[in-house]
């Protein structure tokens, strides 16, 4: 096993090349770039035998990504934010068409306004499309789920698309220590792509096409979707069984951290994770029972292994990284969903932070643990918090004065 | 764990810095993380990046707020509020300036409790982020001489051989130079969450939409955005040489900033010349050089924390 310092963006690279992709759609998009950079270099380099084409956008890399998969080839790409949100309509689509590929999604918040940095909300606009999705949260995270990904995409029962989603700076442009898989003991524990018939072949002209359908035909591919997407959560299990076996390290569905006896735990999903790892440390130091519990496997939604978890639980903090507008955050919503019902049911204290990047400090995971585990002593629901603190308004206030006094004068008004 | 901060502008190669600094920790047995932090521009604008490194795998990620030593390749920074060079400057943490003056000089000028050192870059403040990571690596007190050429091999393989030798000879001749300050900087401990201090968290209000929505209503505001200030190199056109051809270098300017009289001499606006150096590759006549960007230090009064 060889240990270097990769980014995230490194590690997918290294994970498509190991799985020996054949194909590589793309379209540069930033924190995504250095991906499709690195399988540009080693594509022309010739030491990765596969072919890489460059489209006129996301929308269409994702139709040819479909429509590659579609002929019996192994695809891999990747994108971010606007550019998934543009490929969206395909997204849908090419799940429909039971398409097995791999994209590695480099979260980074959503316009207007702009940011470069990361939250969820681009990757959870994709929740309904029919992509599998895993939630990474370390680089080496990121090469082992794009391997799982390929097997879990190619199984006949399953034969989805997979999203792989990454956060964008803190994961796609962090080294941090990745053991490198050998060639071998990959191509073991994934072999070829055996696409059972769907093949193309140039001397062979065949159309592949979806019809369009009425209600009850529609209903019944679109539910056979649906079946295969939970029976995906048994599949994940035997290929993350198989991978642990083939290369040591163990990826549940969802991570538990020091759970065992814990009051309050921490639930969220992606890089900003691991800071709540540290804290759940520091809390344990301080004699608080508290842990962390987070999916990495979104879609199929981890229902019954949630609810294994968080029972006996007092009080559940959900930090969201994203904020479906109107509603709240998404996980919350998505984990109040599963627990409704479930007797003593843990209270649900509601966080929105780390959007566009902000930063999530350690007092404020701290805080979020008192916040919850006040809440179950009192009974009472807190209101949802968004983490944003005195100091932020003080300097968004003097954003704005600035903004205001800078229009003033290149109107030329007083 | 050990914390490190460099600061720097886009183009002075402070990712690579980084690199360097997390490839020498990880090869004497550190678990290392390094990332580099941007916005939308680049080359030029402020680019700050972390180094974290301890005996245990790292969980802790992004921002860092507490650092132990923090590393500022352009002196100039510190007059830049949004760098937030000063962000966590506590009495313990080690500060090294890239800088012309004394470390004295600094010291009563930003009036920080903590040891600052200083060391003199030379001409080029390209260079200045290998010299700092070799005075680093000497501070941190766990890099080895050889290991340190070994790491700054391994991240500049991409160059030439030439550039690399240069590069290796700067980071250890700064090395040695700092041989007495070696060991200087210590570790913080990790937040407590036994005592700590509450964030103050608002609870957000709504806010009329003329000053809620994040758009701009004024022509023209590229204008007041001062990109000069983001040029490490400037160009300068030799009168003497120019043809007057009074187009090429005005119209491949991505900036705009290159305006032609109408006596067809072309005129620098150096408020806006990022330093791209397309100019100087364009021009037929080879009238336009690459000369290091000055940097003027800071006039003391306008720096925070600044005594009288
Ligand atoms: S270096 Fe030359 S081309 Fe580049 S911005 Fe400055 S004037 Fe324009
Ligand atoms: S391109 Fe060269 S010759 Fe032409 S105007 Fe510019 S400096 Fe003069």
């Amino acid at each position: 096993m060889n240990r270097v310092l990769l980014t995230g963006n490194s590690a997918a690279a290294w994970a498509a090349r190991l799985a020996a992709a054949d194909y590589v759609p793309a379209f540069p998009i930033t924190p995504q770039t250095g991906i499709i950079e690195s399988l540009a270099g080693w594509i022309e380099s010739g030491s990765m035998p596969a072919r890489l084409v460059m489209f006129e956008s996301e929308h269409s890399m994702l139709a040819a990504a479909g429509a590659a998969a579609a002929t019996g080839v192994r695809v891999f790409t990747a994108t971010s934010s606007q550019g998934l949100l543009y490929a969206m309509e395909m997204l849908y689509a090419t799940a429909g068409w039971r398409a097995p590929f791999v994209m590695v999604n480099v979260s980074r918040g959503v316009a207007s306004p702009v940011t470069l940095e990361s939250d969820h909300n681009d990757i959870l606009a994709a929740r309904d499309s029919g992509f599998l999705q895993i939630h990474c949260a370390t680089c080496q995270e990121v090469l082992d789920a794009v391997l799982i990904a390929y097997c879990l995409a190619e199984d006949a029962r399953v034969r989805l698309p997979v999203l792989v989603n990454q956060d964008g700076f803190l994961l796609s442009f962090t080294r941090e220590p990745v053991a490198l898989p050998d060639a071998g003991a990959v191509a073991r524990f994934l072999p070829a792509f055996d696409s059972m018939g769907i093949e193309f072949r140039a001397s062979r002209p065949i159309s592949q096409a979806v019809a369009v359908l009425g209600g009850s035909p529609y209903s019944y591919f679109r539910y056979q979707m649906q079946l295969a997407l939970q029976g995906a959560a048994g599949v994940y299990d035997e290929v993350a069984q198989a991978f642990a076996s083939e290369f040591g390290r163990s990826y549940p569905q969802v991570e538990a951290y020091r759970c065992e006896d814990a009051e309050v735990v921490f639930f969220m999903t992606g890089a900003f994770s691991t800071r709540a790892r540290a804290a759940v440390d520091r809390l344990r130091e301080a004699g608080q029972r508290v842990g962390l519990v987070r999916p990495r496997l979104f879609r199929p939604f981890p229902a019954a292994q949630l609810r294994r978890l968080m029972s006996g639980r007092r009080a559940i903090a959900v930090l969201d990284q994203n904020i479906s507008l109107g509603k709240g955050g998404v996980l919350a919503t998505e984990l109040a969903s599963v627990l409704y019902g479930m007797p003593e049911a843990p209270l649900i204290a509601e966080f929105i932070g780390g959007l566009g990047g902000r930063d999530i400090a350690p007092e404020e995971f701290y805080q979020m643990a008192k916040v919850a585990l006040d809440a179950a002593d009192s009974g009472i629901t807190p209101a949802p918090r968004m983490l944003y603190t005195e100091t932020e308004m003080r300097e968004m206030r003097k954003l704005q004065s600035i903004a205001i006094a800078e229009r003033h004068e290149l109107r030329g008004a007083p | 764990m050990l914390r490190i901060r460099l600061h720097g502008r886009g183009g002075q190669g402070i990712r690579t810095a980084a690199q360097i600094l997390g490839s020498a920790l990880f090869a004497e047995g550190f678990e290392v993380q390094d990332a580099p932090r941007y916005g939308a521009e680049r080359r030029g604008a402020p680019i700050v990046a972390y180094v974290r490194a301890a005996h245990a795998p790292i969980d802790e990620r992004g921002t860092i707020a507490n650092p132990d030593l923090v590393l500022v390749a352009d002196a100039s920074l510190f007059q830049v509020p949004t760098a937030g060079v000063l962000q966590g400057i506590g009495a313990r943490v080690a500060l090294l300036i890239a800088t012309t003056e004394d470390a004295a000089v600094w010291r009563a000028r930003l009036a920080l409790a903590g040891p600052i050192f200083s060391f003199d870059p030379g001409a080029d403040p390209a260079h200045a982020a290998t010299a700092l990571v070799g005075a680093a690596a000497r501070m941190l007190g766990v890099i080895r001489r050889e290991i340190l050429g070994a790491a700054l091999g391994e991240e500049l393989r991409g160059l030439d051989v030439h550039k690399q030798r240069s590069s290796l000879m700067r980071a250890l001749e700064a090395y040695d130079a700092f041989g007495v300050h070696g060991g200087a900087v210590g570790e913080a401990a990790d937040a407590s969450a036994r005592d700590y201090t509450a964030p103050q968290w608002i609870d957000m209000f709504l806010d009329p939409v003329s000053i809620a929505a994040p758009d701009l209503h004024a022509s023209a505001t590229s204008v007041q955005v001062r990109t000069g200030a983001w040029r490490t190199r400037r160009p300068v056109i030799d009168y003497a040489h120019c043809h007057r051809c009074s187009w090429i270098c005005s119209t491949l300017c991505p900036d705009s900033a290159i305006a032609v009289d109408a006596d067809r001499t072309p005129r620098i606006d150096y408020d806006h010349c990022k330093g791209c150096m397309v100019c100087v590759t364009v021009c037929p006549a080879h009238a336009i050089s690459a000369a290091p960007e000055p940097r003027g230090e800071s006039p003391p009064a306008a720096l925070p924390g600044v005594a009288a």
